[in-house]
């Protein structure tokens, strides 16, 4: 890892440590706006890494993107940080202003299509979108959406019908309509970027959510292991836990892998398969990985009480949110089966 | 995070490794053809004295070894791309790979000079086969606890005991063992002490220990008053527990611990067609989702290597999840396809489907058992 991510995951270490608290978290729960948070984040520089530095942003690579939105997972950030980083992407990407204030995207689900329709000089938005993150919270949305016959980027307002909605993690996920609403800001997206963007950079997102979800669920099984007595010595010394952590530590390091293995393809460009690679292996991970979390944990872990839920309950949506693991699978399977079996070695090697 | 016990990070392969690879697969095209598939799945099980020779003619065996000892002085990222490509076609590369991969590296660090001078070059030219000599009757996981002795006698050592599911030995020319050189109950880690044997020497009882397959790979070694001269002596007397793990950490660390199933894969994707159904698709795509991560993670195992790193955790992390994944292989063909697996008679998939259901069990037994293997994770998680 270069000197810029290890001082770059050194800061959001720090300031979600020190933010990011179980009182925070639980008045977020709530439906409170953690204004505090989102400034000192933003003030950090946090929400803009792909932007470019004439334009206010860090400048920085995914593979520095990865490293703010894994760290966000870890401590289960309340916030759109990883829709906010993902959309500013996509504007500066199309050359448009990135508004400093929290983005979302949409649509954030497969089927949902929102049509963008020139009137006059500008565009106008229609169609709704559901399960949009932070919907009514963000201040924008940032659409993907294919018209005229190619990827256009829209920057929106929430539009005037919002229906609240949540995930397990009580995450704000909310209903968007768009009646022919105008849009602020529209042009077509940088090359390479598919109309498709929103769900297949969401899926990233989440993916490296997931993986700092699970370091955490590894660091706090092993922690509890070691400290929660019974029998009259620590439950991390019988072998039965010894080996339930094992398994977690292993789905750990692959869904880190697999979620850096697709950071790294979105730099390159051309992501879709690393993205949905990473989409099923850390999704599969998750589900594992709360079990055998919860499981050492015992009753403690069940309770609202214990901070362990935070983490958990996320990572049960997200693995959903943007694609489920067999969604991935059937578009990576395709693409695989597509292209015949003598190309699968040469694939793997050539990535 | 700073307080994460292991790291996996991404690496490239530099450019002469990549220029390599083509090379490699050229070589491994003409020289395996119309292999059957069945004959691939067997991975780094065949064993073709003459394809080690062509492996060693062409340099790609003791690749990172120093050029007076017959190596070649190139970088383990290079031999790590030769090691995948043989693995993923499926060459028969028994004969040489268990002296590349430990014994040789073993000499290196702990032989004397004449040992080197002797065994190398001959290992490099593909010329020599090893076994090794661990497991006991009553050693297994807990190979500490072996008894075969080696008893001081002028000149050098005299023993007797039992070695079992010694690979290859009834075709190893040499085989690395560990004998008991004192015993003291107290301190069964000591007093262990590895030598270089000579499988052709009097006194060594080989019979056949048949798979549940019914194949011949194991055997059972019997050492009867065997002489082995002092100067077959590998490192010090009572050093041995110290070599045998690191010999064990080259052991666990290679890519052939996550590819072992990768001609099943191959032959699924060739029964789904071009256009698979959903479940089929669904299937692929988290075989490929699995292999596509395994393969980053190993690379990254090897990059730690050739930094002088001591990845002994994330080796150990990615052979329990690699031989899991393995393992997973033939469960899920079975229960997507269906298909009724053989030995000799109906397709390739069904033949591989076979073979591989029958080798599985293996997989997270050699090497190292799984349960030693999460062992040594929990250890670097702070458990024990």
């Amino acid at each position: 890892m270069n000197e810029l991510r290890t001082i770059l995951g050194d800061v959001v270490t720090r300031l979600f440590t020190d933010l990011v608290t179980k009182d925070l978290l639980e008045s977020a729960e709530r439906g409170e706006w953690p204004a505090a948070l989102w400034q000192a984040v933003e003030e950090n520089g946090l929400t803009l890494p792909l932007v470019a530095e004439s334009k206010g942003g860090a400048g920085g690579t995914w593979a520095d993107a990865f490293v703010v939105i894994r760290a966000a997972g870890r401590h289960a950030v309340p916030l759109p940080l990883a829709e906010s980083i993902v959309g500013s992407w996509l504007l500066s990407g199309a050359g448009l202003d990135v508004p400093s204030a929290p983005l979302t995207i949409a649509p954030a689900r497969r089927d949902d299509t929102l049509r963008l329709v020139r009137a006059g000089s500008g565009w106008r938005l229609h169609g709704s979108s559901a399960r949009v993150p932070w919907g009514a919270a963000a201040q924008h949305v940032v659409v993907v959406a294919e018209a005229e016959g190619r990827p256009m980027v829209a920057l929106a307002a929430p539009g005037a019908a919002t229906t609240r909605d949540q995930n397990l993690a009580r995450e704000p996920r909310d209903t968007l309509v768009f009646e022919g609403s105008p849009v602020v800001a529209a042009a077509p997206a940088a090359h390479g970027v598919p109309a498709n963007a929103v769900w297949l950079y969401g899926a990233l997102a989440r993916s490296a959510q997931m993986a700092g979800g699970l370091d955490y669920l590894l660091r706090q099984a092993s922690q509890y292991a070691t400290e929660r007595r019974q029998f009259g010595k620590p439950i991390g010394s019988f072998q039965v836990i010894q080996q339930n952590l094992a398994v977690l530590a292993g789905h750990t390091a692959a869904a880190g892998t697999a979620a850096a293995n697709a950071f790294r393809a979105a730099d390159r460009g051309d992501a879709a398969c690393e993205i949905a690679a990473a989409k099923v292996r850390v999704g599969e991970a998750a589900g594992v990985g709360a079990s055998i979390a919860h499981q050492t944990h015992g009753a403690i872990g069940f309770t609202y009480e214990h901070a362990l839920q935070f983490v958990t309950r996320r990572l049960w949506s997200w693995r959903a949110e943007f694609g489920g693991e067999g969604d991935w699978a059937v578009e990576l399977g395709r693409a695989v089966a597509e292209r015949g079996a003598d190309a699968l070695w040469p694939y793997l090697t050539a990535r | 995070m700073s307080t994460q016990t292991f790291h996996f990070e991404l690496g490239e392969l530099p450019p002469a490794a990549e220029a390599l690879r083509a090379e490699v697969r050229e070589f491994l095209r003409r020289e395996l053809g119309d292999t059957s598939p069945v004959l691939r799945a067997h991975s780094w099980g065949g064993f073709d004295r003459a394809f080690s020779k062509k492996m060693g003619a062409r340099g790609w065996i003791a690749m990172t070894w120093p050029k007076r000892y017959g190596g070649h002085e190139r970088s383990a990222l290079e031999r790590y791309v030769v090691l995948e490509e043989m693995l993923a076609a499926g060459a028969p590369v028994s004969a040489h790979w268990i002296a590349d991969r430990q014994s040789g590296p073993l000499l290196l660090r702990f032989g004397t000079e004449t040992q080197r001078q002797k065994f190398l070059p001959a290992i490099a030219r593909g010329e020599l086969s090893f076994a090794i000599g661990m497991s006991e009757p009553d050693s297994g996981s807990d190979l500490a606890s072996l008894r075969t002795r080696a008893e001081r006698v002028p000149g050098g050592y005299r023993v007797n005991g039992t070695k079992v599911w010694t690979s290859n030995a009834h075709l190893a020319d040499y085989m690395i063992a560990t004998f008991r050189t004192h015993h003291d109950p107290a301190k069964k880690h000591e007093g262990l002490t590895q030598f270089l044997v000579d499988t052709k020497l009097p006194g060594i009882t080989m019979s056949p220990i048949i798979d549940l397959a019914g194949s011949h790979h194991f055997n059972m070694v019997v050492f009867e008053d065997v002489f082995v001269p002092e100067d077959m002596r590998v490192g010090d007397e009572s050093a041995g527990w110290k070599q045998v793990t690191t010999e064990l950490a080259f052991e666990r660390s290679g890519p052939e611990r996550y590819l072992s199933s990768f001609a099943l894969v191959l032959e699924l994707i060739r029964a789904v067609s071009k256009d698979p159904g959903e479940r089929a698709a669904a299937t692929v795509g988290r075989l490929v989702a699995h292999l596509t991560t395994l393969r980053q993670m190993s690379l990254s195992v090897a990059l730690m290597l050739e930094a002088g790193e001591n990845p002994n955790l994330e080796a150990a992390v990615v052979k329990d999840v690699g031989t899991t994944f393995e393992q997973e292989v033939p469960e899920v063909v079975h229960a997507l396809l269906g298909v009724e697996p053989t030995i000799d008679s109906g397709t390739d998939l069904q033949q591989v489907l076979g073979f591989l259901m029958q080798r599985a069990p293996s997989f997270s037994l050699r090497g190292g058992t799984r349960e030693i293997l999460r062992g040594i994770i929990a250890r670097g998680l702070g458990l024990r």
